[in-house]
């Protein structure tokens, strides 16, 4: 049964755990045996076997004393963002290199909690900069459907081992894309849910008010399993939400007659490439065939999205990442003269260069005599769009369009020119200023050169309607066989 | 810098504002749950969340809000029923996250007042009110320690988070003479001080830094506009602030006579050499980048909230002044120095209790005088006297009911201090002090004392009265101070006038 683990869902993953018929150690052998057989993607920065050896053996023993549970034994690799006690905590970046957290991440331990065993620490772009892993300062993930490709950013790391099926979930966050992005990239599942329901605690902190913790699943369902288990008050993070715990699994089976999707016609406006808008389309039609009703809507502003977004960023990232100085922990430059210089140099060697590209910017707009023009006008802009998805909510259930405006792109093709590379998040950026949740689904694949790079659809929802939000993507994953495909190096 | 000797300083108005930190009194810090207690060895107190570890986020002490909304109430001031918390971005050391979370455009507390009474020498006291412009609450950095490690610098950080509460006065203090213009400025500090530490909100031990107070002086001719202000700082007792002001306004005024101008700065006082020395300019000030902190929700306080504290405030210092001033018929003077503690005030009520009515101000009397000057001369407190309130009262009991007289009770009070008798009548007993108001034993001493002073008779009766003091005095020495004078001037005027 070994050379087909990596090819269930959580489901079936789970009942075999149940039926004693594959077991957490098992697993973690076998995932363990994928990853460093490709090892060549990059994807993972730290492993450790014999931690997740005694991770596994732990759920193992938790279920001979009798527990159950969807998710004991399950394996998870997480993004380096995530800091974690028995892993190296990076954040993909040369400031961090080695650094050992002395506890975990609220995500980390909610899904320790359940019996989730941890594989490693997965790649991402530096600090979560960058929308094509092509940041890091540990080298670029490879994309597993196009090795030419990038895999997205900044969880590269996180869809890159879910699509090449290294890894069976990975933790992801996301601040303007940087899950759905990837995941569209990638051909999985990515979940970002509503800002304020899963804990920042212990995420290393890149935008305050945007960063959301998420997931990279294979499916919709295996992300409503896990994403029941990852969120959760947590009383450390005074922007956590305090609701009850939920069970998003809740609605996966909820038909979509009667579904009303709003598709903004500003997502579908000049820069989007045709190969993509066709597969978004199809998808579209997929779901008025299931009984939907497609609903033409607007968001005017969004298109204001990219300038209001890097601008309330980079402020906040350039606060954010002040605490890297090189005093406490992290890198300190060898040489130097006086303190003032010694915080100097560790940070001018222990940055790389979109970091402090970022740091600039943010220290520019929040600068005496700028802030008002920039700062409070950006949260004033940001402040309509949210109202906008309000608006439009009145109008649909769930708003739905491409996640990017083409398939992923070629190494080194946008890494000159920040600014094209910043337009890869121009139809994911309105939902993390918004603060809303959404998915990035598999929906269809390129055209012509771009046949084997996957194309992503984006849906939508309100505040804390993930439950419906992910029954809405799974009943097109039970229609629709996207989700199941995997690029044919990494599929035996 | 040269001082202009020729300058008398008259014709200049010393403008004054305060800015005051105040630790509060938290068990643990303000984003924390560390502990505050001051004197750890360094930086076993700072936990991930002051260490500013990566991937740590702040959670708001209610408990150091509350003391904000009970300094708030206090002081008459708005309680904003939305506050916001601002970061404050620089590069420091010992400031671990690279910016301090604070309040900015928003505070806590807006506006309010403060009394006080000024006093001084040229001047008899009189009461003063500061406006405070506001409140509000933020986080204290950790200390950089630049000595005993050499080459180094060690950085401790279990400061680091601490809740401080920032006191901003409008520049109220405007006085014509220099010394009196410092004068208000102590009078308005020691006022603060004294409500902070009544409020049970800070501790008020300025050499640990718990209070500290920077001032911002500036000199103009009297109706010109404001001039350009320096903030002094490293103010760490009452005294230093009153000579870094003095020293501070003669300063400005001197580089005005010369021709110069007073650049915007702030000034460190060195208590040392009596001065205040540039530490940094208005030029390299920084910019701070303040932006509202994304880790932290505003600050909502409702009324509810509000009118809990209020419930809970103790009686105020003001309230209680004139409550001791009309319930004891004490003077406004005696009841302002009784409650300028809470803790005198509790010690003066507790006395009174114990005294057969009428004795307020005989109590009132030994608290601000005897009681008060052996409190200084020992450098303690009125919580710490070893004469506590129960004995105090023991000891005017008999003054009152004349078993002792004052001199006596002097004695008396001395002795219990030292721990000599547990009870004022045990020292009286043991020392022999009970008043002679036997009036035969009086008379006795009189005429003694009359046959051996004869000179002084006669002077009597030449019309000097000086001389009557001076037999009331032989009377005393011979009664071994125990006679009751009014007694013995009695008894002295009868066998002189016989």
């Amino acid at each position: 049964m070994n050379h087909v683990l990596h090819r269930m869902s959580l489901a079936e993953l789970a009942r075999h755990l149940a039926a004693r018929e594959v077991s957490a150690v098992d697993l973690a052998r076998h995932f363990l045996g994928r990853i460093e057989r490709h090892r060549g993607l990059n994807a993972f920065l730290d492993i450790r076997p014999e931690v997740t050896l005694a991770q596994a053996q732990a759920a193992d023993a938790r279920r001979a004393r009798g527990e159950a549970g969807a998710l004991l034994g399950i394996p998870v690799a997480h993004k380096d963002i995530f800091v974690t006690r028995d892993f190296a905590s990076t954040a993909a970046s040369r400031m961090l290199e080695g650094y050992m957290s002395p506890f975990d991440a609220t995500v980390v331990d909610r899904l320790a909690k359940v019996g989730m065993v941890t594989l490693g620490k997965v790649n991402c772009d530096e600090f979560a900069m960058g929308s094509s892993n092509e940041n890091s300062a540990y080298g670029p993930v490879l994309n597993p459907w196009d090795t030419s490709a990038v895999p997205g950013g900044s969880s590269g790391g996180s869809s890159a081992a879910v699509a090449a099926r290294i890894a069976p979930v990975a933790t992801a966050t996301d601040t303007g894309g940087s899950i759905r992005e990837p995941a569209a990239f990638c051909g999985i599942t990515g979940t970002k849910p509503t800002y304020g329901r899963p804990s920042r605690w212990g995420m290393i902190a890149f935008a305050s008010s945007l960063d959301t913790a998420g997931l990279m699943t294979v499916s919709a369902e295996d992300a409503a399993w896990v994403l029941s288990a990852m969120c959760g008050f947590d009383p450390n993070d005074s922007t956590s939400v305090d609701r009850p715990d939920e069970d998003f699994t809740r609605d996966l089976a909820r038909p979509i007659a009667g579904l009303r999707i709003g598709v903004p016609k500003e997502f579908f406006a000049a820069g989007l490439q045709p190969d993509v808008e066709r597969a978004v389309r199809g998808a579209l039609e997929t779901y008025r065939s299931m009984g939907a009703t497609l609903v033409d809507i607007s968001l005017p502003n969004a298109e204001l999205g990219i300038p209001v977004y890097y601008v309330v960023a980079p402020a906040e990232c350039s606060s954010n990442l002040s605490r890297f100085d090189g005093v406490r922990y992290g890198h300190r430059a060898k040489d130097y003269g006086d303190l003032a210089d010694m915080i100097k140099r560790s940070r001018a060697e222990g940055f790389g260069p979109e970091p402090k590209r970022r740091i600039l910017i943010g220290t520019y707009v929040l600068s005496h005599g700028y802030y008002d023009a920039y700062y409070i006008k950006a949260q004033q802009v940001r402040r309509l769009i949210a109202d906008e998805f309000q608006q439009a909510f009145t109008q649909c259930d769930v708003i739905a369009g491409p996640v990017t405006t083409s398939v992923a792109f070629g190494f080194g093709e946008k890494a000159a020119d920040p600014v094209s590379m910043y337009m890869s998040d121009l139809y994911t950026i309105p939902g993390s200023l918004a603060g809303v949740p959404s998915v990035s689904i598999p929906c269809g694949f390129g055209e012509g050169a771009n046949a084997s790079r996957p194309v992503g659809l984006q849906l939508m929802s309100n505040y804390f309607d993930e439950a419906r939000l992910l029954g809405i993507a799974h009943q097109y994953q039970l229609a629709t066989d996207w989700h199941r495909r995997v690029p044919a190096a990494f599929a035996g | 810098m040269a001082r202009n000797s020729q300058s008398d300083y008259t014709g200049w108005q010393v403008v004054i504002g305060l800015e005051t930190h105040a630790q509060l009194s938290t068990a643990s810090k303000i984003f924390s749950g560390a502990s505050t207690a001051f004197g750890a060895e360094p930086n076993t107190q700072a936990s991930v969340v002051d260490l500013a570890l990566p991937g740590v986020l702040p959670v708001l002490n209610r408990g150091a809000v509350e003391r904000a909304i009970r300094f708030g109430l206090a002081v008459g001031a708005t309680i904003a029923p939305r506050s916001v918390f601002a970061r404050k971005n620089y590069f420091y050391p010992d400031l671990p996250k690279g910016y301090q979370i604070s309040q900015y455009e928003i505070p806590v507390v807006q506006g309010g007042s403060l009394a006080c009474i000024v006093e001084g020498k040229g001047f008899e006291p009189y009461a003063k009110t500061v406006r405070l412009t506001r409140a509000h609450l933020e986080e204290d950095a950790g200390k950089s320690l630049h000595e005993d490690y050499s080459g180094m610098s060690g950085i401790d950080l279990n400061r680091a988070g601490t809740p401080l509460l920032e006191i901003v006065t409008e520049p109220d203090i405007q006085v014509d003479d220099i010394e009196q213009a410092a004068s208000e400025a102590v009078a308005y500090a020691r006022a603060l001080h004294s409500l902070v530490t009544w409020l049970g909100i800070c501790d008020g031990n300025m050499q640990e830094g718990s209070f500290r107070c920077d001032a911002n002086v500036s000199v103009r001719r009297p109706g010109a506009g404001l001039g350009t202000r320096c903030e002094i700082k490293n103010l760490n007792s009452f005294r230093f602030m009153h000579q870094a002001i003095v020293y501070e306004a003669k300063r400005q005024i001197d580089l005005i006579d010369a021709g110069d101008r007073v650049v915007q700065e702030t000034r460190l006082y060195d208590p040392d050499r009596d001065e205040t020395r540039s530490m940094r300019s208005k030029e390299d000030a920084m910019d701070y980048r303040y932006f509202p902190d994304p880790d932290l929700l505003p600050l909502e306080i409702d009324a509810a909230w509000i009118e809990r504290v209020r419930a809970e405030l103790p009686e105020l210092p003001a309230a209680k002044r004139t409550r001791f001033a009309s319930a004891y018929g004490l003077s406004d003077y005696d009841a302002g120095l009784l409650t300028a503690d809470a803790a005198t005030a509790g010690y003066f009520e507790q006395v009174v209790a114990a005294l057969p009515p009428g004795q307020a101000k005989l109590a009132a009397n030994w608290i601000n005088g005897d009681v008060a000057a052996a409190v200084n001369a020992a450098a303690g407190s009125i919580a710490t006297c070893p004469v506590d309130a129960a004995r105090l009262a023991g000891l005017l009991v008999r003054v009152a009911d004349g078993t002792i007289n004052q001199k006596a009770a002097k004695e008396v009070f001395a002795a219990l201090w030292s721990g000599e008798g547990a009870t004022a009548d045990a020292v009286i007993e043991s020392r022999g002090l009970r008043q002679i108001s036997d009036a035969g034993a009086l008379v006795a001493i009189v005429q003694a004392v009359l046959a051996a002073n004869p000179k002084s008779v006669e002077e009597f009766r030449a019309g000097k009265e000086k001389a009557f003091n001076a037999l009331v005095g032989q009377v005393m020495k011979q009664s071994r101070g125990k006679a009751n004078p009014q007694q013995v001037n009695d008894i002295l005027r009868d066998k002189l006038a016989g």
